[in-house]
């Protein structure tokens, strides 16, 4: 692995390490204060200020998706009868399934994080494969999805000619658009979820060379952060493309 | 390092909580409630959210700064919806000035 790709993930490889166990003194022990970079004070200080910088990142994806839902609910409220005939085109018990499994993909990495927090690393590992199985589940099932748009004429743009005649006040315009919402943004919740996977991937490779700790497990802490904000976007994906058009 | 160590127990509990709400809210969909629907089924995703951010998230027991900083995101995410929602949903209430061209507003409320 080339140096510059290192020094991310492997802070221990870094030469401040040497430094700062010196001048932290006795206090902070010797195998803690490897994991400290030289401008943070303790383990404390450093844990807090990568918690920060991801909530700092998380904040731009908040405003990021909130740009999106506000254009949902716009044209939501300017065609709403499209827009509840399109929710009801959509599949509920794959919709509600996939939200379980998402949210059992969250509990398993708050259990990765709390493993890792006890430092238990065959626990730790064993749970973050189990995210990315519920992840890869999501995602699946997601795909099953998107083919069954493609074989009923769903895909604005590419093969778009609903069937069924369309009801009153729907037009096929405003249709195509409640289409494009929903590709579009389960698409970029679907591109998360893969990004996702990635960092998982890398995760597990980290723990298996032994890299976390009791004492040293942000990168675990900061990818749960990520991974939860994922399954939030989606709690509220589900109930606006899926449930509010009106099952009954 | 002083983290807090939240207990399996208690994750547990969150989870099956956050199960018992995506039950509630695609049952509700199931029963007509008119315009309470959405009130529901978001005021139940809102829920969730807090559920997945104080517990999952750690944010409980994390810093002020950090609480700060995330009441803060929602702030601004408030900010951005009202403004734009209100903008949108009451251009019909004052007549477009002639010569505008046709104004995008919503349609009046539907019946039911």
């Amino acid at each position: 692995m080339p140096k510059w790709l290192r020094l991310p993930l492997l802070p221990e490889g870094m030469p401040v390490a040497e430094a700062t166990a010196v001048t932290h003194g006795p206090g902070s022990s010797q195998h803690a204060a490897q994991h400290i970079a030289h401008q943070f004070v303790d383990a404390d200080q450093q844990h807090e200020a990568g918690t920060l910088g991801m909530w700092v990142f998380l904040v731009t994806e908040i405003m990021f998706f909130g740009g999106l839902f506000a254009a949902y609910a716009i044209y939501r409220g300017l065609y709403l009868p499209a827009f509840e005939y399109g929710s009801r085109l959509l599949d509920i018990r794959l919709g509600t399934t996939n939200t379980a499994v998402l949210i059992a993909s969250s509990l398993t990495m708050a259990l990765a994080v709390h493993s890792a927090q006890t430092g238990k690393r065959k626990a730790l590992i064993a749970f973050l494969l189990l995210t990315m199985v519920f992840g890869a589940t999501f995602l699946g099932i997601k795909a099953y999805e998107y083919v069954h748009k493609w074989d009923d004429f769903l895909v604005p743009g590419l093969r778009f000619a609903p069937t069924e005649t369309l009801p009153a006040g729907v037009t096929l315009p405003n249709l195509q658009l409640f289409f494009c919402f929903y590709f579009f943004m389960t698409a970029l919740h679907g591109l998360h979820m893969i990004i996702g996977l990635g960092i998982m991937t890398v995760l597990v490779i980290l723990s298996r060379r032994g890299r976390f700790s009791a004492d040293y497990y942000a990168p675990i802490e900061i990818s749960g952060l990520y991974w939860h904000f994922v399954d939030i976007v989606w709690i509220f994906l589900f109930p606006l493309l899926y449930l509010i058009g009106g099952r009954y | 390092m002083s983290q807090h160590v939240v207990p399996v127990k208690t994750y547990v509990a969150i989870f099956l909580a956050l199960l018992c709400l995506t039950a509630l809210t695609t049952g509700v969909a199931f029963i007509n409630l008119g315009a309470m629907n959405t009130v529901v089924a978001l005021v139940i995703a809102v829920t969730k959210m807090l559920l997945v951010i104080l517990i999952f998230m750690h944010v409980k027991y994390s810093s002020r700064l950090t609480k700060i900083v995330i009441v803060a995101a929602f702030f601004w995410l408030g900010l951005l919806l009202t403004f734009t929602l209100t903008d949108v949903f009451t251009r019909h209430w004052t007549p477009s000035p002639s010569g505008w061209g046709p104004s995008i507003s919503a349609p009046a409320p539907r019946e039911k």
